[in-house]
């Protein structure tokens, strides 16, 4: 069995949704990053998805596009980004690892050397968000042989005529995208969610992950009623960006702000469903 | 043993089903954005097969646009160089000064066809703008154009001209606040408002139809500069010339002629300070392969994929990447490219102001410069043909600004 299905089996369980984390890889710079990302599990993510920096990210909103341009500033490439995932794995061997990005860095990278290289970093899977179901083909061989698993979106756009083609060959969970936009703008109707994941559930045997738009314990926790798991990433850049001083430099607190502000997301998702049975 | 051509019967062909001219092309979006795109396809196939439709954009095209436009023979010029005869096609002329009207019109008449009330698009010049602010007031669409800070403060002339218009410039911020920005922002919007927005895109590149729903959408200027030198000169011209931005003018120009072996193309792609600095916007001389945008094809970008920032003082030039088609052209050895420099292109727009009494715009100015290298080793019946893809009068404040007047 996989990280990631070891993970959503036990969260099964424990009858709990879990805690997805997003964080952008050298934000705001590669020794911070990593210290972050080493102390994400202890404060209570279950999962975490790890962002490549791009300079071109088209399909994230102003605060995800800032830490990554923060990133590539502090030196932060493919390669450091490999390099930090390896650093994590080595003190954590059961958090699933999930790196998320966009395809030309991975192109220009090659990418079968990157499956290799991610699988051998401890990575279990990837989200290339500019590589749709009909083009993802190109990094979904190379990454099946070296044993990495993509994942697929789902959007709101995502209709019963296409699901199909989205859900042939996903691996690991399917992230539903709850709002037509990018990230950190709009948030999406509970019930808009709910409808949405019990379509999926009737379509997939996969775990469902929600993301976009969760900003807060509440919202984490609203969705984990319904959801396998929460996504929340904007919000989670937005603490590293607070933390930072006026010219950008980490300040003392950041750390310890971005994952006790984790630890009130967990205790919401872990709350969410003993809340909604009382 | 017999020898493997790589050379198809056809240039003519693509893109395949997927959207592809070899490697390059394709649908690189976002999930949010695919059934959109499929849409647009979809509306895009129907459009071209329906007589109604061809009807439509020829009616517009000669009564709104002011179709077909001039050949004209650059005597002036050709007398200069004493080489090769120089040809202009006319495309400065027509309406809102630029080859932009042609595409934008036929995307405004497919977006009405799929009930799309609201138009987005990104500008770098600013033409692509114009042209999608006149079409958008012209069929009582509402417009939003996505323009970065720096072009804003370039081509203020257009700014203007698209609130008139009644369009919304949103400015944008992020990046190089160039062309390339204005890309990422629009596709951003697009993503948030999928029901009742079509995005116009302005030139060769995107995901699949884009790169050759604009082709043909520009191929009028090829299909006619056939006609017309045919009718001229009894024969087809022996070398075209065009400035490369996205490549839009480029391809209408080449497309119709791509058969023809004897025909010479050479893209010109804005070199900047100089392609040998690292401060220019030559993605096929200074580039490498990847994916942006929505296709892969040949772009600027540095060791680790990232994209690098493009310099040309042409702000309609100032994109890292070129469509897709040029690149299969390109690895394909049937079109040539070519830099040039913001210098070269501001001494050809100079002289082509005097000698001519035209004043072209900086994005022709390069295919101008380039023309300038050649055509004095041309026999004299060489026809040398140039397209003359926009007008300059947008860019007079800032060829003032390098000419050092205060105007
Ligand atoms: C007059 C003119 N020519 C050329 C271009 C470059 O675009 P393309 O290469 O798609 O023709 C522009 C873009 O704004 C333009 O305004």
């Amino acid at each position: 069995m996989s990280r990631i299905a070891r993970r959503f089996a036990k969260l099964s369980a424990e009858g709990r949704a879990g805690l997805v984390t997003f964080i952008t890889a050298g934000d705001p710079d590669l020794s911070v990053s990593a210290e972050i990302l080493a102390g994400l599990p202890k404060a209570g993510a279950d999962l975490i998805e790890l962002g490549m920096p791009f300079s071109d990210p088209m399909a994230d909103g102003p605060s995800i596009e800032a830490a990554g341009h923060r990133a590539l500033k502090a030196g932060t490439t493919l390669r450091r980004v490999l390099a930090m995932a390896a650093g994590f794995r080595k003190g954590d061997t059961e958090t699933p690892l999930i790196l998320m990005g966009y395809f030309n860095p991975i192109y220009s990278y090659g990418v079968e050397r990157f499956a290799v290289d991610a699988v051998s970093a401890g990575v279990d899977g990837v989200i290339v968000v500019d590589l749709p179901p009909e083009v993802d083909a190109e990094l979904r061989v190379p990454a099946v042989v070296a044993g990495l698993e993509v994942i697929r979106l789902a959007t709101p756009t995502t209709d019963s005529v296409r699901l199909p083609r989205v859900l042939d060959g996903a691996g690991g969970f399917l992230y539903y995208v709850a709002i037509a936009g990018v990230t950190g703008t709009k948030r999406a109707a509970i019930g808009d969610i709910a409808a949405a994941v019990a379509r999926l559930k009737a379509s997939t045997a996969l775990p469902i992950a929600v993301g976009f738009g969760i900003r807060d314990p509440e919202s984490a926790a609203a969705v984990a009623r319904y959801a396998d798991a929460s996504v929340v990433g904007s919000a989670i850049v937005d603490r590293i960006a607070h933390g930072l001083d006026e010219t950008g430099k980490p300040g003392p607190a950041l750390i310890g702000d971005v994952l006790s502000f984790v630890a009130s997301l967990a205790a919401g998702v872990r709350g969410a469903r003993v809340q909604a049975a009382q | 043993m017999q020898s493997v051509s790589a050379r198809p019967n056809t240039y003519r062909a693509g893109p395949d089903e997927e959207g592809y001219f070899g490697l390059y092309g394709g649908r690189y979006v976002a999930e949010t954005l695919m059934p959109l795109i499929l849409a647009v396809e979809k509306a895009y196939s129907q459009a071209k097969a329906d007589p109604s439709f061809q009807a439509e954009l020829d009616y517009y095209l000669r009564d709104y646009v002011g179709r077909p436009s001039p050949l004209y023979f650059a005597e002036p010029m050709t007398r200069h160089y004493g080489g090769a005869k120089i040809y202009f096609k006319r495309d400065e002329l027509n309406h809102t000064g630029a080859h932009k009207i042609n595409n934008c019109l036929g995307q405004a008449l497919v977006a009405r066809r799929m009930g799309k009330t609201r138009i987005i698009a990104e500008t770098g010049a600013g033409q692509h703008g114009v042209a999608t602010a006149t079409v958008a007031a012209r069929f009582g669409m509402s417009c939003t154009i996505y323009m970065g800070e720096i072009d804003i403060a370039r081509q203020k002339p257009n700014v203007f001209r698209m609130k008139l218009l009644g369009a919304e410039v949103k400015p944008v911020s992020s990046g190089s606040r160039t062309l390339k920005d204005a890309m990422n922002e629009a596709l951003r919007a697009w993503v948030s408002d999928v029901e009742d927005t079509f995005y116009i895109i302005g030139t060769v590149a995107g995901p699949h139809p884009y790169p050759a729903m604009v082709r043909d959408f520009q191929s009028v200027i090829g299909k006619e500069a056939r006609e017309q030198m045919q009718e001229r000169e009894g024969r087809l011209p022996d070398t075209l010339v065009a400035a490369i931005g996205g490549g839009s003018n480029a391809m209408g120009l080449f497309h119709p002629f791509l058969d023809e072996d004897a025909v010479r193309m050479i893209g010109v792609e804005a070199g900047g300070g100089g392609v040998e600095t690292g401060r220019h916007a030559a993605s096929i001389i200074g580039g490498r392969p990847g994916v942006l945008h929505g296709n892969r094809t040949y772009l600027l970008q540095d060791d680790d994929g990232q994209i690098t920032e493009a310099h040309s003082i042409s702000a309609g030039l100032d994109y890292p990447g070129i469509g897709p088609e040029h690149s299969w052209l390109h690895d394909q050895g049937r079109v040539e490219f070519v830099s040039v420099t913001d210098t070269e292109a501001l001494d050809a727009f100079q002289l082509c102001t005097r000698l001519e009494g035209i004043i072209p715009a900086l994005e022709p100015s390069h295919a101008l410069a380039h023309v300038g290298k050649i055509a004095g080793d041309l026999p004299k019946d060489h026809l040398l043909l140039m397209n003359l893809c926009g007008r300059g009068d947008k860019d007079i404040f800032a060829v003032a600004e390098r000419l050092g007047f205060d105007i």
